[in-house]
């Protein structure tokens, strides 16, 4: 009976070491998500009326929304232009800075700079990179004799120009992760592979990148957060323009929330967004998990 | 640089047999790291099929050694040759040898049959060898059982296995080894021991051997080589190590407990253990230098018995034998002894060893005199009168005047 009490208490302590963990996620990530779940399938009321239960409805329609698959498309793109260009370039700037080269701390620093920019900031650079007359890009070139590109005003250019800067972004963000996993790699198995006559090139495919795994997994899931997570520097950028040519599911839903001040539908886009995340995170977790070793 | 007149490093004539791939020679090898000299010219050779040792303290440059020959290292001078070809230059792979670490270095994402023939995959051996091979290799050293887990799964003596047989399964006629049982408890390094040493002797490998412990160097070389501050100090047999020190440094490294090593001082009869001047020990030459006697060469005898007067301080029973720590003079002696000690702490006694467990080393340098001791078993009447003549000569002492205390002697 002691014993059970004993028991109990530990249970009870347990729990509250928990709560104030619980607390804060159920309040700021259930809650709402399940409160937009609901709102999606309401109507928006106008004028103080209440709003109007009308099922999928929200669903029916997002399914005939021409804007929201162009959106989506657009969303894809730019998720396959950023996550592997940038979880590569993060890997190749790791392996370069974890080398012995002379002032690696500054190369290291460089790499992160953008990391550390706010966002709003950087896309604030990136305006004059891209500005169609007095740009830098156009300036070189107009100095190599060429003409210039309108890099956010061409329909056609415009999503390719945004991924870039995307990129410049989070590889040295990725870059320290894959840093700290190199170092934790001991250097003898280098030294033992190295004896037995095993190419760098072999020894990369056959040793790092297989203990890399774990890191790359990681990166993984976060890149393809950040590619649905995308509204600052569109909001500085392009605005979703030209014709929504750079518009992304969250700007969507932020356009739909507050401009067009439907939130039901922003909340039905949502919850698809969110549907969409958890089934790509589940795929990639049971894929990738089973091949990946954890020390 | 070696300070052995009679060390094979330099005699080139020496290569003669079919095995000569195998040999491995270092000419004046040096390493530095920005001003900081790590290896000194330092100069061996191995001969095929031989287990040398590399011993001494961390930091003396041994391990760095070692990976100079294994080429994870660059020599900053002196040149190394496996055989007939200068592999200072060449690039570890193309050496010929096969290494086990100190940390075992096993890839922790692939399994024990994975790491064995890691190697082998890359030099592109077909896999129906690479299969026949890890059978063989595996029964070899016992891992038969083991070889679908990771090495996580694995004990510390399992993952040496499975190091070793990486090794062996190279097929590489050398071996290198970096304190390959470091990281093993005291049971287990007793037991790799034996096995390294037969696989060794079974496959007739040539094998390079790092450590610090002294127990694996006597119990496993052919041959040791004794290290101190990138210098070789002592090449040598197990054997010619202990029983002859080139250096007070070299004696105080072999033997446990160390070789107890004394100040000599001067007496009219010749040298005397400094603070105690009635027994002289060894001729006059030997005033000023010192004296080693390993603790298992001192015999523990009655106040009566002729030898060098003394005192007990403590005793330390080990169960097969007991340390007893003495005061001779103003030295401290310890004495290895079979069984319980007789003598109490605090109660006199004399001390003996043959003559030929007395070494002599300079003062200045650590290197061994050419000296002889005397027998301290030589009858009563010589020491007693000897003890009569000299009693008064004690404060004459010319090295240690202030550690003299008279009042000790008795």
């Amino acid at each position: 009976m002691v014993i059970h009490n004993a028991d109990r208490r530990m249970q009870i302590y347990g729990a509250l070491l928990l709560l104030p963990a619980a607390v804060l996620l159920g309040t700021f990530a259930y809650l709402p998500t399940v409160a937009t779940l609901i709102n999606s399938f309401f109507l928006p009321g106008f004028r103080g009326a209440p709003p109007e239960f009308v099922g999928l409805e929200n669903y029916a329609m997002l399914v005939e929304d021409r804007t929201f698959w162009r959106v989506a498309r657009n969303n894809l793109i730019y998720a396959l232009g950023t996550i592997p260009t940038s979880i590569a370039l993060a890997l190749g700037m790791a392996l370069f800075v974890n080398a012995r080269l002379p002032g690696r701390g500054l190369v290291r620093m460089a790499y992160f700079t953008p990391t550390i920019l706010p966002m709003i900031a950087a896309a604030n650079i990136w305006m004059f990179f891209y500005a169609p007359q007095i740009g830098l890009f156009n300036k070189l070139l107009g100095a190599l004799g060429m003409s210039g590109i309108n890099w956010l005003g061409d329909p056609g250019v415009a999503l390719t120009s945004v991924i870039a800067m995307t990129v410049w972004k989070e590889a040295g963000f990725f870059m320290i992760f894959y840093l700290a996993a190199l170092q934790s790699i001991p250097p003898e198995l280098e030294e033992a592979s190295v004896l037995e006559g095993t190419s760098r090139w072999s020894f990369f495919w056959r040793v790092t990148f297989p203990l890399l795994m774990p890191t790359t997994l990681f990166v993984l899931i976060n890149a393809l957060i950040n590619a649905v997570r995308v509204v600052d520097h569109l909001f500085i950028l392009t605005k979703g323009g030209p014709n929504n040519a750079t518009n992304l599911l969250l700007y969507y839903v932020y356009e739909n929330a507050f401009s067009f001040f439907d939130r039901t539908y922003a909340a039905t886009i949502t919850v698809v967004i969110l549907l969409v995340l958890a089934v790509v995170a589940t795929l990639k977790f049971t894929v990738l998990d089973r091949r990946t070793h954890y020390q | 640089m070696s300070p052995f007149p009679g060390h094979p490093g330099n005699e080139h004539a020496m290569h003669d047999d079919k095995h000569n791939h195998q040999r491995i020679r270092l000419e004046a090898v040096s390493k530095a790291w920005s001003g900081q000299t790590a290896v000194e010219r330092i100069s061996f050779e191995v001969a095929p099929g031989e287990f040398v040792i590399l011993l001494g303290p961390s930091g003396c440059g041994k391990s760095t050694t070692l990976r100079m020959i294994a080429g994870l290292e660059q020599a900053s001078a002196g040149r190394i040759h496996i055989g007939e070809r200068d592999v200072t230059d060449l690039p570890p792979g193309d050496r010929g040898i096969s290494m086990v670490f100190q940390s075992y270095a096993l890839f922790p994402h692939l399994s024990v049959a994975d790491n064995i023939v890691f190697g082998l995959r890359s030099r592109k051996v077909p896999r129906a060898e690479r299969q026949e091979r890890l059978t063989r290799v595996a029964r070899l050293v016992d891992l038969e059982a083991y070889l679908a887990r990771k090495p996580a799964q694995l004990s510390g003596g399992q993952r040496q296995r499975v190091a070793l047989a990486r090794a062996i399964i190279s097929e590489h006629p050398i071996c290198l080894m970096d304190e390959p049982l470091s990281n093993l408890d005291a049971r287990l390094r007793g037991e790799m021991r034996r096995e390294i040493k037969a696989l060794q002797r079974r496959l007739g490998m040539t094998v390079i051997y790092v450590t610090h412990d002294q127990v694996e160097a006597m119990s496993m070389g052919d041959r040791v080589i004794l290290m101190e501050a990138g210098c070789i100090v002592q090449d040598g047999t197990p054997g010619e190590l202990y029983n002859r020190p080139a250096t007070a440094f070299a004696a105080s490294f072999i033997g446990s407990p160390a070789m107890n090593l004394v100040a000599l001082s001067a007496a009219a009869d010749g040298a005397v253990i400094d603070g105690e001047p009635h027994c002289s020990i060894a001729s006059h030459e030997a005033k000023g230098h010192l004296l080693g006697v390993r603790p298992e060469d001192i015999a523990i005898l009655p106040i009566e018995a002729p030898g060098v007067p003394g005192e007990v301080i403590d005793a330390e029973y080990l169960g097969a034998d007991s340390i007893v720590r003495l005061k001779v003079g103003s030295q401290e002696l310890r004495a290895r002894i079979d069984g319980v000690p007789e003598v109490g702490a605090g109660s006199p006694c004399r001390l003996q060893w043959p003559p030929s467990a007395a070494h002599f080393f300079s003062t200045g340098d650590g290197q061994r005199l050419a000296l002889q001791g005397y027998d301290l078993a030589a009858g009563p009447g010589r020491l007693a009168q000897k003890q009569s003549m000299h009693r008064n000569e004690a404060r004459t002492s010319p090295t240690q005047a202030g550690n003299d205390s008279p009042g000790v002697n008795r």
